[in-house]
C-alpha cells in the first residue's frame, strides 16, 4: 500500500516541479511587436475593422493577415506609423481615406436616457440622466457604437465639416502620358 | 591668418550663389501712381480669422451701433488679434461669408453696414518712447496689428518673444519681391517718416541695437526717401539689396543682410534676429503715436485685366470688387484672381471676398499672365535646385510625393520649403512643384493633427476605464462598509438580547 502511494506521489512531485520549471524558464513570450502595435491603436474597440478587438487587429496586422489601413478611426496617419514600426512599405493602392465622421445628437429627440453615455468608450458623449447629451467632436473616434443604442434614434454620424483650418490642397493629378 | 579681402570675396561668392528667379516684375504703372483713398463701401465684411492663430471672438451683437475704431472682436487666445470697426455703422449680421481663400469656403464674418465715419476717442501719445516697452507691446496687441508682409502673425507676441530672446538685430523687410505688388514701395516713398518711427519703436520694444533695412534695387526712389528719413538715426542702416525672387522672404533677406544662415527648424529669434515688414512698422507707428487700431491697409490693385492699376488705401472688410471697380473695372474676364502676390498669394474664389489684414494686393490676371502650359516629363535639368532659395532638391521631393512617400520628402527638407514657387516658375517641364509641396505639407499637418486627436481619444478612453474601476472599487468598499455596519448592529442587537 505504501509503495504505490510514495512512488506515485514522488512521480507527481517531480513532474510538478519540472512543469513549474518549464513554465518559468521556457515561457513563450507574446510577440512584443504585437503589444507595441496594440498600444498605438485607438483602443476604443469600435470593431469597424471587422476584428474582435483592437489587440486582435494589431496581431493580425503584425502577421500580415489584414492590411495596415484597416483601422478606420486611425486612418492613414496610424497606418503610416505602424508601417514604420514594422519596417514594411505601406500599401496605399486602392486605399481611399474615408472622411472622418463624428456622432451628432439631435437635441429635439434626445430623452437623456444616458445609454450612449455609458457605451462610449472614451467619454466623448457628455451629459447626465434626463439631460440632453452632447458630443465632444475632438474625443469622438467615429466608431458609431452609440448610434444603434439610442432608443429614439437621435444619434447619427456626420462627416467632420471642412473648415479653413482643416482644408488642404489635393494632390496634383498626373496628366496622361507623363512619367514621374 | 585672416586675409580680409579674400574673406570678403568668399562671402560675396557664397552670397551670390545661385538661388531665386527673376520673374517679369510688371510693377508699373501702379508703382508710379500716388496712393489714393478708396471711399467707404456701403457694407464691410470683417472675417474673424484675419491672422495666424486662434480666431477672434466677437464682442458685439447684431443690431449694435458701433463707431470707427471700436472693438468688434477680441483676441481669441495668446496667438490671436482683435478686430476693430473701420467705420461707424450698424452690425447687420455675424455669420458665414465667403472667405478670401482658394477653397471658397465660408468663414464667420461680422457684417457692418456703414453709416458714417464718427470715431471713438483715440488714445494718442506724444512720446511713445517715454513708456515702458511691455506697455507699448500691449498697446500694439490691442490695436490688432499683425505682420502685414503676408504671414499675418500677431505683432504683440512676436515683440514679446523678441524681448525675451535677447534680439540684437532687427531686420526690416522692404524688399517686396513679388511681381505686381508695389504697396510697400509706395508706402516707403510717401510715408517714410512714419515707417522709420515705427522701426525705431519696434527696436525700442525688443531692445535691438542694430537695425538693417533691406530694399530691393528696383525701388530706387523708396531707397532714397528711406535713407533720408533714416539719416538722423545712427543705428538704422538702409541697404539696397539685389532684385531677386524670393528676396522678400524674411529668412533670405536676413541671410543676405547679416550673412548668418538660419539653422533648419529654428526660429529667427534663436539667433538673435527678428524680421518685420515695413507695412507692420507703419501700422505700429499709427497705433502707438496716434492710437489708431489696424483698420485700413494699402492694397495694390493690378493685373492685365485691370483698367487702371494703382495702390489704394482701403478699409479692411471692403469687398475686392469695390477696389477693382474704383480702378476702372475689368477690361476682360480674368482667368485667375489673386489676393497677395502672384507667386505666393491666395487664389480668390470671387471678387466678393473681402480685404483682410494680410491682403497686399488684388490681382486680376489674364490668360496670357496666368495660363499654365501642359505638364511634361521631368528632364532632370536641375533648374529647380538652382532656383530653390534653401538649396533643396525640388525634383526629388516632388517625385517622392508623387509616389505617395511624403516622409521621404520630409527627410529631404520639405518642412523648410517656403512654397515660394521659384522652382515651379523655372521648370521647363511645367511640373507643378509647389503644388506638390503644398499638398504634402497639408498631408503632414493632417497626419500630425490626426495623431494628436487619436492620442487624446486614447487618453480619454484610459481615463474612463480608470474611473470606472475606481467607481467600482468605491462601490464595493461602500457595500462592504455597510455590511460591516449591519453586522455590527446585528451583533449589538444580539448582545443586547442576550443581556436582557
Amino acid at each position: 500500500m505504501l509503495i504505490p502511494v510514495v512512488s506515485i506521489g514522488a512521480l507527481g512531485g517531480v513532474l510538478g516541479i519540472g512543469l513549474a520549471f518549464a513554465a518559468r524558464h521556457f515561457k513563450v513570450e507574446g510577440n512584443p511587436l504585437v503589444e507595441e502595435v496594440a498600444a498605438m491603436m485607438p483602443n476604443s474597440q469600435c470593431g469597424l475593422c471587422g476584428q474582435a478587438s483592437c489587440s486582435v487587429a494589431a496581431e493580425k496586422m503584425v502577421n500580415g493577415e489584414i492590411p495596415l489601413t484597416n483601422c478606420l478611426p486611425g486612418g492613414k496617419a496610424l497606418a503610416q506609423r505602424i508601417a514604420e514600426k514594422l519596417g514594411v512599405p505601406l500599401q496605399l493602392d486602392g486605399f481611399e481615406e474615408v472622411t472622418p465622421q463624428v456622432a451628432i445628437v439631435d437635441e429635439l429627440i434626445c430623452t437623456g436616457c444616458s445609454r450612449c453615455l455609458k457605451a462610449c468608450g472614451n467619454d466623448a458623449i457628455i451629459g447626465a440622466a434626463k439631460h440632453i447629451h452632447g458630443v465632444l467632436n475632438d474625443l469622438c473616434s467615429g466608431c458609431g457604437k452609440c448610434v444603434d443604442l439610442c432608443p429614439t434614434m437621435a444619434i447619427s454620424m456626420v462627416e467632420v465639416p471642412v473648415t479653413l483650418k482643416s482644408w488642404r490642397w489635393q494632390k496634383p493629378r498626373l496628366e496622361e502620358g507623363v512619367r514621374a | 591668418m585672416k586675409i580680409p579681402y579674400l574673406e570678403k570675396l568668399f562671402n560675396w561668392l557664397e552670397q551670390s550663389s545661385h538661388w531665386g528667379v527673376h520673374p517679369d516684375y510688371r510693377k508699373e504703372p501702379a508703382a508710379s501712381r500716388l496712393i489714393s483713398k478708396l471711399p467707404l463701401p456701403p457694407v464691410l465684411y470683417l472675417p474673424l480669422v484675419q491672422h495666424a492663430g486662434a480666431p477672434a471672438v466677437a464682442v458685439v451683437k447684431v443690431g449694435d451701433r458701433v463707431l470707427a475704431g471700436q472693438l468688434l472682436a477680441e483676441a481669441g487666445g495668446n496667438i490671436s488679434a482683435p478686430i476693430h470697426a473701420p467705420a461707424a455703422g450698424v452690425i447687420e449680421a455675424i455669420g458665414p461669408h465667403i472667405a478670401p481663400h482658394p477653397s471658397g469656403l465660408m468663414v464667420e464674418t461680422i457684417t457692418l453696414r456703414v453709416t458714417g465715419t464718427e470715431s471713438v476717442e483715440l488714445q494718442t501719445c506724444a512720446d511713445p518712447f517715454s513708456l515702458p516697452a511691455d506697455e507699448l507691446a500691449r498697446r500694439v496687441g490691442e490695436a490688432g496689428v499683425v505682420g502685414l508682409g503676408g504671414a499675418t502673425f500677431p505683432a504683440s507676441p512676436k515683440l514679446n518673444l523678441g524681448r525675451r530672446a535677447a534680439v540684437h538685430t532687427l531686420v526690416i523687410n522692404g524688399s517686396e519681391c513679388e511681381p505686381y505688388l508695389s504697396c510697400d514701395d509706395r508706402l516707403m516713398q510717401e510715408r517714410a517718416e512714419g515707417v522709420i518711427e515705427g522701426i525705431r519703436l519696434i527696436a525700442y520694444m525688443i531692445g535691438a541695437g542694430r537695425i538693417l533695412v533691406g530694399i530691393e534695387d528696383n525701388k530706387p526712389t523708396a531707397y532714397k526717401t528711406m535713407c533720408m528719413a533714416a539719416a538722423p538715426f545712427a543705428n538704422i542702416e538702409v541697404h539696397s539689396v539685389p532684385t531677386r525672387y524670393p528676396m522678400g522672404s524674411g529668412e533670405q533677406l536676413m541671410t543676405w543682410l547679416t550673412g548668418v544662415e538660419l539653422p533648419a527648424g529654428q526660429r529667427m529669434a534663436s539667433i538673435g534676429v527678428l524680421v518685420h515688414n515695413v507695412g507692420t512698422a507703419y501700422a505700429i507707428h499709427r497705433a502707438l503715436r496716434h492710437g489708431e487700431p489696424l483698420t485700413h491697409r494699402i492694397v495694390t490693385v493690378a493685373g492685365g485685366a485691370v483698367r487702371q492699376p494703382r495702390n489704394l488705401e482701403v478699409a479692411l472688410g471692403t469687398p475686392a470688387s469695390a477696389l477693382v471697380h474704383f480702378c476702372g473695372g475689368l477690361t476682360e474676364e480674368p482667368t485667375r484672381l489673386v489676393m497677395g502676390g502672384p507667386m505666393m498669394g491666395q487664389t480668390l474664389p470671387s471678387l466678393d471676398a473681402p480685404i483682410i489684414k494680410g491682403a497686399s494686393g488684388v490681382l486680376a490676371l489674364t490668360l496670357a499672365e496666368s495660363g499654365s502650359p501642359e505638364e511634361g516629363d521631368c528632364v532632370r535639368c536641375g533648374m529647380c535646385t538652382h532656383a530653390c532659395p534653401l538649396h533643396l532638391m525640388p525634383l526629388d521631393m516632388a517625385a517622392a510625393i508623387r509616389s505617395g512617400d511624403v516622409p521621404a520628402a520630409q527627410k529631404m527638407g520639405l518642412d523648410d520649403c517656403l512654397t515660394c514657387g521659384a522652382c515651379a516658375y523655372l521648370c521647363p517641364a511645367h511640373i507643378p512643384l509647389s503644388h506638390y509641396f503644398s499638398y504634402a505639407k497639408g498631408e503632414t499637418w493632417a497626419a500630425e493633427q490626426s495623431q494628436r486627436q487619436q492620442d487624446q481619444i486614447r487618453q480619454s478612453g484610459e481615463a474612463k476605464k480608470e474611473r470606472l474601476a475606481r467607481e467600482l472599487a468605491e462601490r464595493r468598499a461602500a457595500m462592504a462598509k455597510r455590511k460591516a455596519e449591519q453586522d455590527a448592529a446585528k451583533a449589538a442587537a444580539k448582545k443586547e438580547e442576550a443581556t436582557s
